[in-house]
């Protein structure tokens, strides 16, 4: 987890930062199953369950976001010429 | 059996987190976002693989199986879908592959 | 062995937060609070407080980053340079930072029974959560029953929040109509990418149901009305950024938003209402079966089903409001 916390902070493009979020969110996931079985806690499987999910939509939200400010740029770009 | 199934089971978790720390040393010496993403996937696919099926061995037949599989089938799918959306928003931004060291003050920082 | 973990945590933490502030890339200053909350919220998993946690991931790491990312949508990507005194907010930084570590020499050590949190209060409500209220999750319990008035509060506080946002974000178009014009070229969304549409699209219905599997699954275990609202709209928010906001907005109109807003939290003022009109106080759920016990489950489940309600409104509403706007 700390060496996905180093690309994180280390990344020279955004998206390795958020590749290495994404990575931290997986191993997060994993971190947590593993503690809630060895804690004899199975309830909390609920909640590695619900972060793998937002993982997910997280990464989508930016690419949506990527490709709303290039077609935005593109269209721009278009408008001036 | 059940001291079979403990072994196994401990030797996936082992294998598992060997994967997945094998994917983040990947994540960091690669060269590339592309190549550091073939890294990063170890982590999503085999170390999830393996630490949830370790776990899931260990558990045997109850309710926390059936969560755990659950969130293994939904780490398998969305892992995937994830780094290829990633990947897509770098190539609309104009991040090429094959470029070697990225330098830095690329189209976005 | 919780230790050592919670110690590699906390260190993590600082390292992300100081990360944060120095980073100049506002866009990696969001993921990277995205992981900040992920890891406040594995955390208090250690500290075994589950909804916390759990509410803490679904809103803190996933929620959270969606609007941020919303509203860099809208605004610069960095930041500009500040112009505090470095030195004064360094010293009020450390004098702080001095006084709270001395007051912690004070503090009773984690879980010790004799420490005046578990006392008074705290011990009276575990001891009588089986007795009154016969749920096996005692937060719940508390949340909503025992202190069903604050958690009304709350659901007030979101309610406002999400009024206004939409005052402030909708100031700049006054006229502007409440459906979208259904031209196609104004929103695609993500339509064009297959993969992560045909993936998405099948991952809606069991988030959507996931959602409803937390918010009534609250009395039993981690669960709730705050949580289960996050993770509905998410998978909502998931909807809208796949098809395109014209799609999103005629398959939840503003309208029905507004009044999810308002009705969860007229939901739970109504059972409050309710338990007045059969001769108790207000939001006593006694009185709302024959047996008090089952009266107290209706008003539970009543309660986390308003709280969840309007919290997905809220957050939708919100969502809309940052997505929507820089279109226009």
């Amino acid at each position: 987890m700390a060496l996905a916390l180093v690309r994180a902070l280390m990344g020279p493009t955004i998206y390795d930062r958020l590749l290495a979020a994404n990575m931290f969110g997986t191993k997060t996931v994993l971190f947590l199953s593993i503690v809630a079985f060895l804690y004899g806690r199975p309830d909390f499987l609920d909640l590695a369950l619900v972060y793998a999910l937002i993982n997910f939509i997280g990464v989508i939200a930016v690419l949506e976001f990527i490709r709303e400010r290039v077609d935005h740029d593109t269209a721009e770009k278009s408008a001036g010429e | 059996m059940t001291m079979a199934i403990d072994i196994l089971s401990w030797l996936m978790l082992t294998a598992g987190g060997v994967f997945v720390f094998i994917g983040g040393v990947g994540a960091l010496r690669m060269p590339n976002l592309y190549t550091r993403m073939h890294a990063a996937s170890l982590t999503d696919t085999m170390g999830a693989v393996l630490v949830l099926g370790g776990i899931m061995l260990q558990a045997g037949a109850t309710l926390a199986t059936i969560k755990l599989a659950a969130i293994l089938l939904f780490l398998l799918l969305t892992s995937p879908t994830a780094s290829n959306a990633l990947a897509s928003a770098a190539i609309l931004s104009g991040l090429q592959p094959d470029e070697g060291p990225i330098k830095r003050g690329a189209k976005v920082e | 062995m919780i230790i050592i973990f919670g110690i590699f945590l906390l260190t993590l933490l600082v390292i992300t937060a100081l990360a944060i502030v120095r980073s100049e890339s506002l866009f990696a200053a969001v993921i990277l609070t995205g992981i900040f909350s992920l890891l406040m919220a594995a955390n208090f998993f250690l500290l075994d407080a589950a909804d916390v946690a759990l509410t803490e991931a679904a809103i803190g790491a996933g929620i959270s980053t969606v609007l941020f990312l919303g509203a860099l949508a809208l605004t610069g990507e960095h930041e500009r340079g500040g112009s505090t005194n470095r030195l004064l907010a360094l010293g009020v930084v450390t004098v702080t930072t001095l006084i709270v570590i001395y007051a912690t020499f004070d503090k009773p050590r984690m879980g010790d029974p004799e420490a005046p949190v578990h006392q008074h209060v705290g011990a009276w409500y575990l001891e009588k959560t089986p007795e009154l209220i016969d749920i096996p999750n005692a937060v719940t319990a508390v949340l909503g029953s025992f202190r069903g008035y604050d958690t009304l509060g709350e659901v007030f506080v979101v309610l406002t929040a999400g009024i206004g946002v939409l005052f402030l974000l909708s100031a700049r178009n006054p006229g502007r109509p409440e459906e979208f014009p259904a031209a196609d070229e104004l929103d695609q969304g993500l339509r064009h990418y297959l993969v992560p549409r045909v993936v998405g699209r099948m991952l809606i219905p069991f988030i959507f149901l996931f959602g409803l599997y937390v918010q009534f699954h609250g009395d039993y275990g981690p669960g709730g009305g705050f949580q289960a609202g996050a993770i509905v709209a998410a998978s909502v928010i998931l909807y809208a950024l796949l098809e395109g906001e014209a799609r999103a907005f005629r398959a939840l109109p503003m309208r029905v938003l507004k009044w999810l807003v308002a009705g969860g939290a007229l939901l739970y003022g109504a059972v409050g209402v309710t338990s007045m009109l059969l001769g108790s106080n207000f939001l006593d759920y006694s009185v709302l079966a024959s047996d008090p016990i089952v009266g107290q489950h209706i008003g539970i489940i009543l309660i986390e089903l308003g709280v969840g309600i309007t919290v997905t409104g809220v957050l939708l509403c919100v969502f809309h409001a940052f997505a929507a706007r820089g279109k226009v």
